[in-house]
C-alpha cells in the first residue's frame, strides 16, 4: 500500500512536470501500456471430460501502464481474476496491483525499486520473467542496480523476494534472493581489439537465497536445513565471422528441496551451443547437462512456483498443434543429459530444387537421456542420494525428437509447408498424459497449404496426422482459415481422436473462431470443444484442461 | 488499499489524457555479434523505420518477415525504410536465431530481446507486432498479427510517410 502511494506520488510529480513545461516534445512524458481480457464460459461435456467450475465462467484481465518522464519511469500492472481461467493457478483471485515499480535510468546507472524482471547470462543461475498467457510471474520485489562503469562492462545487482501468488495483491514467496552479475565485452574494453573479427564476451554471476530452515529427520538421523544456498556461474560467448559459440557452467551448493527429495548433493549444469551460418545455410549443435538444478526461493515449492533459474528444454519448440501440445518435452530439473542439432538450408532461386522462389529445408534432431548415475548406499545415499559416474548418457531414454520441414512458395498465389516429426517420448518422466506410462512412439505429418487468391484474401488449410500405438492412439486434425487483410480472420478446426482404444473417446473436437484486428488491438471470439493438452509459449508449458464453450480474447496496446 | 488504488486509477486516467505516446523506451538489447544496442538510439537518418517483434517458434512472424523480405529492396528504394527485427526468443531458441536468419537471407537488423524487456515496455501482447516509426522516431502506426496481404497495408503506410 505504501509502495503504491509512492508510485502514485511519482506519477503525480511526473504529470505536474509535464504540465509545467509544455512545448517541446522532450518535455512531455511518454505512456506505453497494454491490456488483455480473456473470458471463457464452460459447458458440461462428459465425452471430452470437460471441467465446469461453479461459476460456469472465468475471466483474466491485466493492464500494464508504463510512464516515462526523462530519466524516470514508473510502471503499474492491474490484474484481475474473476475467477482464474482453468489451467492458470486456481489460487490466483481478486483484483488489484500485480506489479509496481519506479526506475531511474541515467547514462551509466539504472536503478529499479519494486518489481522487475532480469536475466543473468543464459539464465542458468538467474532469470525472472513474466508470461501472462501461462500465468507465470516470478518477478523480484526489491531493488535492481545496473551500473556500467565504462563501455563494454556491465555490473548488475538484484536483491528481493519473488512473486509467488496473487490474492488481490502480490504475495511474495518465503525466501530472499540476492545476486550479482558481471559481463565484459573484451572488444569494447581492449581498444586494439575493437575491429578484430573475433568478438569475446565473458561473464560471471553469484546468486544466493535465504530461507530460515529447521531440522528434519530421515531414517532416525537428524539433518539441519541450510539457511543460505549459493550458486556460482561463469560463461563465455564468442563470435568469429560466421561462427558463434556460447557456453555456461553453474554450480550450486547443497540445497535440500522438494524437487530433489531433500538430498544434500551439489547441483551442476553445463550448456554449450555452437553454430555456423552463411547466406542460405545455418547449422547448430548444442549439449546440455543438468544435475540436481531445481533452484527456488522456497525449498518446499514445486512446478512453476518461485524458480530462480531457467533451464529450457533442448528440443525444438514446435508450432503445429498436434506436435506442440500432445508430447512437449520439458527439462527434467533433477537430472538429464541432452544433445541437439539443427540444419537450415535454402535451395537457391532458379536452381533445380529451388524453383522460382527458392525452397527452404530444416532438419532438427534432439536426444535426451537420464544421468549416468549409480547408487551409493548407506549413509551417503541418505545424505546425497546418488553418485554421478560421467557426463554421458544414462540408461533411461527421456526423449527423441527428429523433424524435417520443407517450405516452398510455388508461385505468387500458392505456398506449401510440409513437416514430418518422429518422437519417442517417455511419459513416466514427463507426465503429459494420465492414460499411458512408458515410451510413446509417434509419427506426425503436417501439410499446410496457402492460397492467396486476391492481394488481401487468402485461404489456408492444414492437415495433420499423428500415428501411434500407445497412449490415446491416432489423431487427425483439419483446419481451414480464411483471412481478409488487414482486419479479419475466420477459422474452423476439427481434431479427431479416431485411434483411441476406448470407442467412447473417439470424439470430434470442433472449434471455430473469428478474429478482428485494428491497429494495436485485436479481438478473437471462439466457440467449441478444446481438448486437454499442454499449452506452450517460448520454452515453458502448462497443462490446460478440456473445455467446451465460448472464449473471448481482447488485447490492445497503446 | 482501495483508496490508493483509486488514486492510481484516477492518476493514470489523467496521465493518459496528457501524455504523448511516441518515441521508443530505453532498453539494452544485443545484436547478433553480442554487442549491446540501446533501443532509444535506434535511428535511420530521418527516414522511416519498421520494428517487427518475432520469434523462431512463431509461424505468422516468420511468414510476415519472409514476405517483407521479398519487397524490402523495393520499399527501401521508394522510402528509405529500415527494418529492425526484434526477436523475443528466450534461451531455449535464441541460439538458432542467427543460423535461421542467415539461412533465409534476411537483410534486417536483428536485435535480441531475450527476457522480453523491450517488448513489454512497448506493450506487445504476443508476436507478431509491427511498429512503424517516422523520421523523427515517433511511432505513427502499428499492427498486431499477420495475415497474407498485410504487406499492402504496410506499403501504403510507408508511402504516406514518404510523401
Amino acid at each position: 500500500m505504501r509502495f503504491s502511494i509512492a508510485v502514485a506520488s511519482l506519477l503525480l510529480c511526473a504529470k505536474s512536470w509535464s504540465q509545467e513545461q509544455p512545448g517541446t516534445t522532450e518535455n512531455k512524458g511518454q505512456l506505453h501500456g497494454n491490456v488483455q481480457a480473456l473470458f471463457q464460459n464452460y459447458n458440461p461435456d462428459e465425452a471430452i471430460g470437460a471441467q465446469v467450475p461453479d461459476a460456469k465462467a472465468a475471466m483474466n484481465t491485466f493492464g500494464n501502464f508504463t510512464y516515462t518522464y526523462g530519466q524516470f519511469t514508473a510502471g503499474v500492472r492491474f490484474e484481475s481474476y474473476q475467477n482464474a481461467i482453468l489451467g492458470f493457478p486456481n489460487r490466483f483471485k481478486g483484483s488489484g496491483i500485480g506489479s509496481r515499480y519506479v526506475r531511474y535510468n541515467a547514462d551509466n546507472l539504472d536503478i529499479t525499486v519494486g518489481n522487475f524482471y532480469e536475466q543473468f547470462g543464459n539464465g542458468l543461475s538467474y532469470r525472472t520473467y513474466w508470461e501472462p498467457n501461462l500465468g507465470i510471474d516470478n518477478a523480484m520485489d526489491g531493488v535492481r542496480i545496473i551500473y556500467k562503469p565504462f563501455k563494454g562492462v556491465a555490473l548488475k545487482a538484484v536483491y528481493g523476494q519473488q512473486r509467488y501468488d496473487f490474492d488481490s495483491r502480490i504475495i511474495n514467496g518465503a525466501g530472499i534472493v540476492r545476486g550479482i552479475d558481471g559481463e565484459v565485452s573484451l572488444n569494447e574494453v581492449v581498444k586494439p581489439w575493437a575491429e578484430k573479427p573475433l568478438k569475446v564476451t565473458l561473464g560471471g554471476s553469484f546468486v544466493s537465497k535465504y530461507q530460515s530452515g529447521e531440522t528434519f529427520e530421515r531414517d532416525s538421523s537428524v539433518f539441519n536445513l541450510p539457511n543460505n544456498v549459493g550458486a556460482s556461474a561463469g560463461r563465455l560467448g564468442v563470435v568469429y565471422k560466421n561462427f558463434q559459440f556460447t557456453g555456461e557452467y553453474v554450480l550450486k551448493i547443497n540445497d535440500p528441496n522438494a524437487d530433489n527429495g531433500y538430498i544434500f548433493k551439489r547441483g551442476e549444469s553445463i550448456f554449450f551451443n555452437g553454430a555456423f551460418s552463411k547466406k542460405g545455410f545455418g547449422v547448430t549443435a548444442s549439449a546440455k547437462y543438468v544435475d540436481n538444478m531445481a533452484f527456488r526461493s522456497d525449498r518446499d515449492a514445486l512446478l512453476f512456483d518461485v524458480p530462480i533459474n531457467f533451464l529450457p528444454a533442448i528440443t525444438r519448440q514446435h508450432t503445429y498443434n498436434l506436435a506442440a501440445t500432445l508430447y512437449p518435452y520439458a527439462t527434467v530439473l533433477n537430472g538429464e543429459v541432452g544433445v541437439s542439432g539443427e540444419l537450415f538450408y535454402t535451395f537457391k532461386k532458379e536452381s533445380a530444387l529451388g524453383g522460382k522462389y527458392g525452397t527452404y529445408v530444416s532438419l532438427n534432431v534432439a536426444a535426451v537421456n537420464s544421468l549416468d548415475t549409480s547408487h551409493v548406499g548407506g549413509r551417503d545415499e541418505l545424505i546425497n542420494g546418488y553418485e554421478v559416474n560421467s557426463f554421458g548418457f544414462g540408461d533411461t531414454k527421456f526423449v527423441r525428437d527428429v523433424n524435417l520441414e520443407i517450405r516452398k512458395k510455388i508461385n505468387k498465389a500458392w505456398s506449401v509447408n510440409f513437416i514430418h516429426y518422429y518422437f519417442e517420448f517417455n511419459t513416466k518422466v514427463t507426465p503429459v498424459t494420465q492414460d499411458f506410462k512408458g515410451i510413446v512412439y509417434a509419427n506426425i505429418d503436417v501439410i499446410d497449404v496457402q492460397y492467396k487468391f486476391k492481394p488481401k484474401h487468402s485461404i489456408r488449410a492444414e492437415l495433420q496426422s499423428l500415428i501411434t500405438e500407445q497412449d490415446k492412439g491416432n489423431w487427425a486434425t483439419a483446419l481451414v482459415e480464411y483471412t481478409f487483410s488487414p482486419h479479419w480472420s475466420f477459422a474452423v478446426m476439427d481434431q479427431y481422436n479416431y485411434g483411441n482404444s476406448d470407442s467412447e473417446k473417439r470424439v470430434h473436437y470442433l472449434y471455430g473462431n473469428i478474429g478482428y484486428s485494428k491497429g494495436a488491438s485485436r479481438i478473437m471470439v471462439g466457440y467449441g470443444k478444446r481438448r486437454a493438452g499442454i499449452f506452450c509459449i517460448g520454452g515453458v508449458c502448462r497443462a490446460v484442461p478440456a473445455s467446451n464453450g465460448i472464449e473471448i480474447n481482447l488485447t490492445s496496446s497503446f | 488499499m482501495k483508496k490508493s488504488l483509486f488514486i492510481l486509477v484516477a492518476l493514470f486516467a489523467s496521465v493518459v489524457a496528457s501524455a504523448q505516446v511516441s518515441s521508443l523506451p530505453s532498453v539494452t538489447l544485443k545484436n547478433l555479434d553480442g554487442k549491446d544496442v540501446q533501443t532509444a538510439d535506434l535511428s535511420n537518418d530521418g527516414k522511416p523505420m519498421l520494428i517487427c517483434f518475432w520469434a523462431t517458434w512463431c509461424s505468422p512472424c516468420k511468414k510476415e518477415l519472409n514476405t517483407y523480405a521479398d519487397y524490402y529492396e523495393e520499399w527501401q528504394k521508394e522510402t528509405g525504410v529500415k527494418i529492425y527485427a526484434v526477436t523475443i526468443d528466450d534461451q531455449r531458441t535464441v541460439n538458432s536465431v542467427k543460423p535461421y536468419v542467415n539461412s533465409v537471407s534476411w537483410e534486417y537488423e536483428i536485435l535480441s530481446d531475450v527476457n522480453k524487456t523491450f517488448s513489454q515496455a512497448m506493450g506487445v501482447n504476443s508476436p507478431p507486432h509491427t511498429f512503424l516509426l517516422n523520421g523523427k522516431g515517433e511511432i505513427v502506426w502499428q499492427h498486431v498479427g499477420y495475415t497474407p496481404g498485410d504487406e499492402e497495408e504496410v506499403h501504403e503506410q510507408l508511402l504516406k510517410l514518404a510523401h
